[in-house]
């Protein structure tokens, strides 16, 4: 049985993905580097749609479809998300998360 | 032909290229976290998402490999090039790490990955008792026009909002500084 043959092997990946895209929306302040951890996550998710169509489902064009929806959302996301960033950037002229305090209490 | 030594057979050279593909992913992803300049952040992304497409190529699907190469390595890494060019200056020195909080996000990670390993290990995925066959790019093609036209129709409106959003949102560019 060859490695890239297996549904489980692509499932432990995006699994390291996953596990490393939520480091960074953990450990990390600077507001870019936050999204950039979050398309790793989604780009985990959408390695776990590929797998289970390829090995899984029933018709191999649902999990394709899925993926370009992922895709679609994720590019919404970061369209409006850098937006954001910028706007916060020019209100505090920082885009550290532990700078973007104005809502405590 | 069976004494062929494993790296020069068809399945040797593919396996060895899969490696190839995974080495990039996930060393991509480790340095889109852990560099400490936001660029090579962008650019570990970028090695990471092309690994990804691979991956994809390796999943039978050509199609969403390149879109995933056109929409993700293409669209969202100089999208998010723009960003860093029109928010804070570079050369500026970043706050410097707290070693209690990257503990707390290994763990964090850590548990959850953990979790997520025994899961997947301990989980019998059953492939579907009748599956088809049809991997063509004209039937998903199909299916985004007839059984999944809410999807995409959902797709473009999000766009759209998402566009007007951020026209809205970042009006004004980086202020007066």
């Amino acid at each position: 049985m060859l490695v890239f043959n297996q549904l489980e092997t692509y499932l432990y990946l995006a699994l390291i993905l996953f596990a490393i895209g939520l480091y960074g929306v953990l450990a990390r302040r600077n507001l870019i580097a936050v999204l950039i951890s979050v398309e790793l996550i989604l780009n985990a998710a959408m390695i776990n749609f590929m797998a289970f169509n390829r090995f899984v489902a029933p018709h191999p064009a649902v999990g394709q479809v899925i993926a370009l929806f992922i895709m679609a959302v994720a590019a919404a996301e970061a369209a409006i998300g850098l937006s954001i960033i910028i706007a916060v950037y020019r209100k505090l002229k920082a885009i550290n998360v532990e700078q973007a305090t104005e809502l405590r209490g | 032909m069976k004494a062929l030594f494993f790296p020069f057979t068809p399945q040797g050279v593919a396996t060895i290229a899969f490696l190839l593909v995974v080495a990039f992913t996930v060393v991509g992803a480790l340095i889109a976290v852990a560099a400490r300049n936001i660029f090579h952040n962008v650019l570990g992304l970028a090695l990471s998402l092309i690994g990804v497409a691979g991956l994809f190529l390796y999943l039978n699907s050509p199609f969403v490999a390149l879109m995933e190469i056109l929409i993700y390595v293409g669209a969202i890494c100089i999208a998010i090039c723009f960003a860093i060019m029109l928010s804070q200056p570079l050369y500026l020195p970043g706050a410097p790490r707290n070693p209690l909080k990257i503990q707390g996000a290994v763990l964090g990670a850590g548990a959850v990955f953990v979790f997520l390993a025994l899961l997947t290990k301990k989980t019998k995925w059953v492939p579907a008792a009748e599956r088809s066959t049809d991997w063509s790019i004209t039937t998903i093609g199909h299916y985004l026009l007839t059984n999944y036209v809410l999807i995409f129709e959902l797709v473009s409106l999000l766009l759209l909002v998402a566009m007007l959003g951020a026209i809205v949102n970042a009006r004004g560019g980086r202020g007066s500084s």
